[in-house]
Protein backbone atom coordinates (compact mmCIF):
# COMPACT_ATOMS: atom_id res chain seq x y z
CA UNK A 1 0.00 0.00 0.00
CA UNK A 2 1.61 3.36 -0.94
CA UNK A 3 0.65 6.87 0.93
CA UNK A 4 -1.98 7.31 -1.90
CA UNK A 5 -4.32 4.28 -0.92
CA UNK A 6 -3.53 4.40 2.50
CA UNK A 7 -4.56 8.12 2.86
CA UNK A 8 -7.94 7.31 0.97
CA UNK A 9 -8.50 4.42 2.94
CA UNK A 10 -8.13 6.50 6.12
CA UNK A 11 -10.26 9.29 4.75
CA UNK A 12 -13.54 7.03 3.57
CA UNK A 13 -12.94 5.57 7.14
CA UNK A 14 -13.52 9.08 8.70
CA UNK A 15 -16.23 9.78 6.19
CA UNK A 16 -18.11 6.48 6.88
CA UNK A 17 -17.73 6.89 11.08
CA UNK A 18 -20.82 8.94 11.52
CA UNK A 19 -22.61 7.33 8.87
CA UNK A 20 -22.60 3.42 10.39
CA UNK A 21 -23.43 5.60 13.42
CA UNK A 22 -26.60 7.28 11.47
CA UNK A 23 -26.91 3.68 9.56
CA UNK A 24 -27.58 1.88 12.44
CA UNK A 25 -29.35 4.19 14.50
CA UNK A 26 -31.80 4.16 11.77
CA UNK A 27 -31.74 0.53 12.11
CA UNK A 28 -33.14 0.27 15.54
CA UNK A 29 -35.45 3.38 15.12
CA UNK A 30 -37.58 1.15 12.01
CA UNK A 31 -37.59 -2.40 13.58
CA UNK A 32 -38.11 -0.68 16.73
CA UNK A 33 -40.98 1.51 15.78
CA UNK A 34 -42.49 -1.38 13.62
CA UNK A 35 -42.02 0.27 10.37
CA UNK A 36 -43.20 -1.56 7.33
CA UNK A 37 -41.22 -1.43 3.85
CA UNK A 38 -44.06 1.01 2.40
CA UNK A 39 -43.47 3.47 5.69
CA UNK A 40 -39.25 3.53 4.92
CA UNK A 41 -40.23 3.48 0.79
CA UNK A 42 -42.09 6.47 2.13
CA UNK A 43 -39.83 8.29 3.81
CA UNK A 44 -36.90 7.55 1.42
CA UNK A 45 -38.50 7.95 -2.09
CA UNK A 46 -38.00 11.16 -4.11
CA UNK A 47 -35.67 12.62 -0.59
CA UNK A 48 -32.77 14.37 -1.70
CA UNK A 49 -31.45 13.74 1.51
CA UNK A 50 -31.34 10.31 1.92
CA UNK A 51 -30.08 9.69 -1.56
CA UNK A 52 -26.82 11.57 -0.44
CA UNK A 53 -26.46 9.74 2.22
CA UNK A 54 -26.32 6.54 1.04
CA UNK A 55 -24.55 7.64 -2.22
CA UNK A 56 -21.85 8.61 -0.07
CA UNK A 57 -22.04 5.87 2.76
CA UNK A 58 -21.81 3.45 -0.81
CA UNK A 59 -18.78 5.21 -2.35
CA UNK A 60 -16.94 5.32 0.39
CA UNK A 61 -17.41 1.96 1.22
CA UNK A 62 -16.82 1.08 -2.15
CA UNK A 63 -13.44 2.46 -1.83
CA UNK A 64 -12.63 1.60 1.86
CA UNK A 65 -13.48 -2.25 0.98
CA UNK A 66 -11.55 -2.62 -2.33
CA UNK A 67 -8.22 -0.97 -0.86
CA UNK A 68 -8.80 -3.71 2.45
CA UNK A 69 -9.11 -6.57 -0.27
CA UNK A 70 -6.59 -5.47 -2.59
CA UNK A 71 -4.23 -5.98 1.12
CA UNK A 72 -5.66 -9.38 1.47
CA UNK A 73 -5.26 -10.52 -2.10
CA UNK A 74 -1.71 -9.43 -2.03
CA UNK A 75 -0.40 -10.51 1.54
CA UNK A 76 -2.84 -13.79 1.74
CA UNK A 77 -3.66 -14.62 -1.79
CA UNK A 78 -0.31 -14.17 -3.74
CA UNK A 79 -1.40 -11.19 -6.24
CA UNK A 80 1.01 -8.41 -7.52
CA UNK A 81 1.05 -5.98 -9.92
CA UNK A 82 -1.51 -5.17 -12.41
CA UNK A 83 -3.06 -7.93 -11.80
CA UNK A 84 -3.81 -6.81 -8.10
CA UNK A 85 -4.73 -3.18 -9.13
CA UNK A 86 -7.30 -4.36 -11.47
CA UNK A 87 -8.86 -7.36 -9.24
CA UNK A 88 -8.92 -3.52 -6.77
CA UNK A 89 -10.55 -1.65 -8.93
CA UNK A 90 -13.27 -4.74 -10.26
CA UNK A 91 -14.02 -4.93 -6.75
CA UNK A 92 -14.52 -1.61 -6.17
CA UNK A 93 -16.39 -0.81 -8.88
CA UNK A 94 -19.00 -4.23 -8.55
CA UNK A 95 -19.61 -3.02 -5.13
CA UNK A 96 -20.48 0.78 -6.12
CA UNK A 97 -22.76 -0.75 -8.60
CA UNK A 98 -24.39 -3.15 -6.17
CA UNK A 99 -24.76 -0.55 -3.30
CA UNK A 100 -25.91 2.59 -6.31
CA UNK A 101 -28.70 -0.01 -7.53
CA UNK A 102 -29.86 -0.82 -3.59
CA UNK A 103 -29.55 3.20 -3.29
CA UNK A 104 -31.67 3.83 -6.97
CA UNK A 105 -34.09 1.08 -5.65
CA UNK A 106 -35.03 3.16 -2.30
CA UNK A 107 -34.86 6.89 -3.63
CA UNK A 108 -36.36 6.67 -7.15
CA UNK B 1 21.36 -38.44 17.40
CA UNK B 2 24.53 -37.65 19.31
CA UNK B 3 25.09 -38.27 23.11
CA UNK B 4 27.17 -35.21 24.62
CA UNK B 5 31.14 -35.76 25.90
CA UNK B 6 32.17 -36.66 29.02
CA UNK B 7 32.77 -33.15 30.87
CA UNK B 8 36.30 -32.58 32.00
CA UNK B 9 36.18 -29.22 31.74
CA UNK B 10 36.52 -26.77 34.59
CA UNK B 11 33.66 -24.34 34.74
CA UNK B 12 30.31 -23.66 36.33
CA UNK B 13 29.01 -27.35 37.34
CA UNK B 14 26.14 -28.98 34.76
CA UNK B 15 22.84 -29.05 36.20
CA UNK B 16 21.08 -31.35 34.03
CA UNK B 17 21.10 -32.58 30.14
CA UNK B 18 19.04 -31.19 27.79
CA UNK B 19 17.71 -32.30 24.43
CA UNK B 20 18.47 -29.46 21.51
CA UNK B 21 17.61 -29.77 18.24
CA UNK B 22 19.61 -27.67 15.72
CA UNK B 23 17.93 -26.86 12.12
CA UNK B 24 20.84 -28.58 10.10
CA UNK B 25 20.58 -28.19 6.14
CA UNK B 26 21.17 -25.48 2.86
CA UNK B 27 19.13 -23.42 1.55
CA UNK B 28 15.16 -25.16 1.61
CA UNK B 29 16.20 -28.36 2.32
CA UNK B 30 17.27 -29.56 5.96
CA UNK B 31 15.43 -30.81 9.59
CA UNK B 32 15.83 -30.77 12.92
CA UNK B 33 18.91 -32.83 14.35
CA UNK B 34 18.66 -33.37 18.07
CA UNK B 35 21.79 -33.43 20.49
CA UNK B 36 22.33 -34.21 24.05
CA UNK B 37 24.15 -30.82 25.97
CA UNK B 38 24.99 -30.51 29.11
CA UNK B 39 22.75 -27.61 30.85
CA UNK B 40 25.12 -24.81 33.39
CA UNK B 41 24.02 -21.87 35.22
CA UNK B 42 24.27 -18.50 33.19
CA UNK B 43 24.70 -20.62 30.17
CA UNK B 44 23.43 -18.64 26.87
CA UNK B 45 21.66 -20.24 24.08
CA UNK B 46 24.81 -19.52 22.30
CA UNK B 47 26.69 -21.27 24.42
CA UNK B 48 24.72 -24.04 23.70
CA UNK B 49 25.41 -23.58 19.91
CA UNK B 50 29.11 -23.84 20.86
CA UNK B 51 29.24 -26.53 23.04
CA UNK B 52 27.41 -28.49 20.09
CA UNK B 53 29.97 -27.37 17.17
CA UNK B 54 32.99 -27.76 19.47
CA UNK B 55 32.18 -31.22 21.50
CA UNK B 56 29.47 -33.06 19.51
CA UNK B 57 29.24 -31.96 15.48
CA UNK B 58 32.13 -29.46 14.10
CA UNK B 59 29.88 -29.13 10.77
CA UNK B 60 28.00 -27.09 12.23
CA UNK B 61 27.48 -23.30 11.04
CA UNK B 62 26.11 -20.39 12.95
CA UNK B 63 27.23 -16.56 13.02
CA UNK B 64 28.27 -14.77 16.32
CA UNK B 65 31.07 -12.02 16.85
CA UNK B 66 31.01 -10.05 19.83
CA UNK B 67 29.08 -12.44 22.62
CA UNK B 68 28.00 -9.06 24.42
CA UNK B 69 24.80 -8.24 22.30
CA UNK B 70 26.39 -5.30 20.55
CA UNK B 71 27.42 -6.62 16.91
CA UNK B 72 24.07 -8.33 16.31
CA UNK B 73 25.49 -11.28 14.64
CA UNK B 74 23.78 -13.94 16.24
CA UNK B 75 20.01 -14.07 16.36
CA UNK B 76 18.48 -17.32 15.83
CA UNK B 77 15.34 -18.72 16.09
CA UNK B 78 14.83 -20.12 19.89
CA UNK B 79 11.93 -22.37 20.57
CA UNK B 80 10.05 -20.30 18.03
CA UNK B 81 10.87 -17.22 18.87
CA UNK B 82 13.71 -14.55 17.20
CA UNK B 83 15.93 -13.73 19.55
CA UNK B 84 19.84 -12.73 20.50
CA UNK B 85 21.61 -15.88 21.29
CA UNK B 86 24.48 -14.34 23.17
CA UNK B 87 22.13 -12.56 25.86
CA UNK B 88 19.25 -15.13 26.05
CA UNK B 89 19.68 -17.38 29.07
CA UNK B 90 19.01 -21.23 28.71
CA UNK B 91 17.10 -21.22 31.74
CA UNK B 92 14.63 -18.48 31.12
CA UNK B 93 13.76 -19.91 27.70
CA UNK B 94 13.94 -23.93 27.73
CA UNK B 95 10.74 -25.72 27.72
CA UNK B 96 10.33 -29.47 29.61
CA UNK B 97 14.12 -29.81 29.21
CA UNK B 98 14.15 -29.38 25.53
CA UNK B 99 15.19 -26.21 22.93
CA UNK B 100 14.54 -25.81 19.62
CA UNK B 101 16.94 -23.64 17.46
CA UNK B 102 16.57 -22.73 13.83
CA UNK B 103 17.71 -20.03 11.55
CA UNK B 104 16.41 -16.53 11.60
CA UNK B 105 12.79 -16.60 9.58
CA UNK B 106 12.25 -14.36 6.92
CA UNK B 107 15.48 -14.89 5.45
CA UNK B 108 16.82 -17.73 2.89
CA UNK B 109 19.51 -20.14 4.97
CA UNK B 110 23.07 -20.14 3.93
CA UNK B 111 23.72 -23.22 6.11
CA UNK B 112 22.28 -24.64 9.29
CA UNK B 113 21.79 -21.72 11.69
CA UNK B 114 23.58 -19.40 9.17
CA UNK B 115 20.40 -16.99 7.81
CA UNK B 116 21.56 -14.88 4.66
CA UNK B 117 21.28 -11.34 5.71
CA UNK B 118 21.46 -10.32 2.02
CA UNK B 119 17.47 -8.88 1.74
CA UNK B 120 17.74 -7.52 5.17
CA UNK B 121 20.19 -4.81 4.10
CA UNK B 122 18.82 -4.65 0.92
CA UNK B 123 15.86 -2.94 2.38
CA UNK B 124 18.07 -0.45 4.26
CA UNK B 125 19.41 0.54 0.76
CA UNK B 126 15.82 0.88 -0.32
CA UNK B 127 14.91 2.74 2.38
CA UNK B 128 17.64 4.88 1.81
CA UNK B 129 19.39 4.54 5.20
CA UNK B 130 22.29 6.38 4.74
CA UNK B 131 23.67 9.60 5.58
CA UNK B 132 23.89 12.19 3.08
CA UNK B 133 26.09 15.19 4.21
CA UNK B 134 25.67 18.28 3.49
CA UNK B 135 28.84 19.85 4.83
CA UNK B 136 31.92 19.05 3.83
CA UNK B 137 35.18 18.29 6.20
CA UNK B 138 35.96 22.13 6.18
CA UNK B 139 32.85 22.98 8.05
CA UNK B 140 32.70 23.49 11.42
CA UNK B 141 31.00 20.62 13.52
CA UNK B 142 27.02 21.22 13.91
CA UNK B 143 25.88 21.50 17.19
CA UNK B 144 22.57 19.89 18.14
CA UNK B 145 21.58 19.98 21.54
CA UNK B 146 20.41 16.73 23.22
CA UNK B 147 16.70 18.46 24.12
CA UNK B 148 15.65 19.08 20.50
CA UNK B 149 12.89 17.53 19.14
CA UNK B 150 14.79 15.66 16.90
CA UNK B 151 17.09 14.73 18.59
CA UNK B 152 14.83 12.60 21.27
CA UNK B 153 12.91 11.17 18.51
CA UNK B 154 16.22 10.53 16.65
CA UNK B 155 17.65 9.13 20.31
CA UNK B 156 14.83 6.76 21.00
CA UNK B 157 15.44 4.69 17.84
CA UNK B 158 19.17 4.73 17.20
CA UNK B 159 20.54 1.88 19.41
CA UNK B 160 19.57 -0.58 16.34
CA UNK B 161 22.22 -3.25 16.36
CA UNK B 162 20.94 -4.92 13.12
CA UNK B 163 20.38 -7.93 14.18
CA UNK B 164 17.49 -9.07 12.53
CA UNK B 165 15.26 -9.56 15.04
CA UNK B 166 12.61 -7.67 14.06
CA UNK B 167 12.62 -8.34 10.12
CA UNK B 168 12.32 -12.31 11.42
CA UNK B 169 9.24 -11.58 13.96
CA UNK B 170 7.24 -9.39 11.56
CA UNK B 171 4.12 -10.89 9.94
CA UNK B 172 4.50 -8.10 7.20
CA UNK B 173 7.73 -9.25 5.86
CA UNK B 174 6.67 -12.76 5.79
CA UNK B 175 3.18 -11.87 3.87
CA UNK B 176 4.86 -9.22 1.63
CA UNK B 177 8.34 -9.72 0.10
CA UNK B 178 8.58 -6.06 -1.35
CA UNK B 179 7.98 -4.97 2.82
CA UNK B 180 10.92 -2.94 3.67
CA UNK B 181 10.63 -4.30 7.63
CA UNK B 182 10.90 -2.50 10.80
CA UNK B 183 14.70 -2.22 11.11
CA UNK B 184 15.29 0.17 7.71
CA UNK B 185 11.68 1.91 8.13
CA UNK B 186 13.58 2.84 11.27
CA UNK B 187 16.81 3.66 10.46
CA UNK B 188 15.02 5.98 7.78
CA UNK B 189 13.20 7.63 10.46
CA UNK B 190 16.38 8.88 12.63
CA UNK B 191 17.35 10.29 9.40
CA UNK B 192 14.57 11.90 8.69
CA UNK B 193 14.84 13.46 12.30
CA UNK B 194 18.58 14.43 11.74
CA UNK B 195 19.04 17.61 11.06
CA UNK B 196 22.39 17.53 8.94
CA UNK B 197 20.84 15.12 6.36
CA UNK B 198 19.90 16.64 3.32
CA UNK B 199 18.69 13.18 1.28
CA UNK B 200 14.99 13.65 3.06
CA UNK B 201 13.12 14.12 0.13
CA UNK B 202 14.21 11.12 -1.71
CA UNK B 203 13.81 8.79 1.64
CA UNK B 204 10.37 10.43 1.81
CA UNK B 205 9.38 9.61 -1.48
CA UNK B 206 11.09 5.66 -1.01
CA UNK B 207 9.45 4.87 1.91
CA UNK B 208 5.97 6.04 0.69
CA UNK B 209 5.80 3.84 -1.83
CA UNK B 210 4.10 0.00 -2.17
CA UNK B 211 6.72 -1.70 -0.03
CA UNK B 212 7.11 1.41 2.55
CA UNK B 213 5.53 2.35 5.54
CA UNK B 214 2.04 1.91 4.79
CA UNK B 215 2.09 -1.77 4.12
CA UNK B 216 2.96 -2.17 8.26
CA UNK B 217 0.39 -3.37 9.99
CA UNK B 218 1.57 -2.19 13.50
CA UNK B 219 1.21 -5.91 15.14
CA UNK B 220 4.49 -4.61 17.23
CA UNK B 221 6.00 -7.83 16.89
CA UNK B 222 9.50 -5.58 16.35
CA UNK B 223 8.30 -3.46 19.41
CA UNK B 224 7.56 -7.20 21.25
CA UNK B 225 10.85 -8.83 19.92
CA UNK B 226 13.55 -6.31 19.63
CA UNK B 227 16.39 -7.58 21.99
CA UNK B 228 17.36 -3.63 22.82
CA UNK B 229 13.62 -2.63 23.69
CA UNK B 230 13.67 -0.37 20.85
CA UNK B 231 9.93 0.71 19.06
CA UNK B 232 10.18 0.51 14.99
CA UNK B 233 6.42 0.42 14.94
CA UNK B 234 6.64 4.19 16.94
CA UNK B 235 9.15 4.72 13.96
CA UNK B 236 7.18 3.47 11.08
CA UNK B 237 4.28 5.62 12.59
CA UNK B 238 6.25 8.49 12.12
CA UNK B 239 7.13 7.78 8.65
CA UNK B 240 3.57 7.49 8.46
CA UNK B 241 2.36 11.07 9.43
CA UNK B 242 5.33 12.31 7.53
CA UNK B 243 4.63 10.98 4.29
CA UNK B 244 1.22 11.71 4.33
CA UNK B 245 2.09 15.55 5.58
CA UNK B 246 4.46 15.54 2.71
CA UNK B 247 1.64 14.06 0.08
CA UNK B 248 -0.91 16.61 0.90
CA UNK B 249 1.66 19.42 0.47
CA UNK B 250 2.30 17.87 -2.98
CA UNK B 251 6.08 17.28 -2.45
CA UNK B 252 5.94 13.46 -3.28
CA UNK B 253 4.72 14.07 -7.07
Amino acid sequence: MNVRLYLLQRATALVMVPLIVGHLAIIFYATRQGLTAADILGRTRGSLGWALYYVAFVLAASVHGAIGVRGIAMEWGGLWGRALDLMMWAFGIVLAGLGLRAVYAVVI
Amino acid sequence: MSEAVAETRPGKAVEKIIDVSIWRGQGDEGRYETFRVPMRESQTVLDIVTHVQRHLDPTLSYRFACRVGVCGSCAMTVNGRPRWTCRTHVSKVVENGKLEIGPLANLPVIKDLAADMTPFFEKWQEAKGTFKPTKSRDDALPEISPQTAERRLIDAAIECINCGVCFSACDTVRWNEDYMGPAALNRAWTLVNDVRDGGNAGRIFAVAQGGGCHACHTHQSCEQHCPVGLNPTASIAGLKRRTMQAYIRGDLE
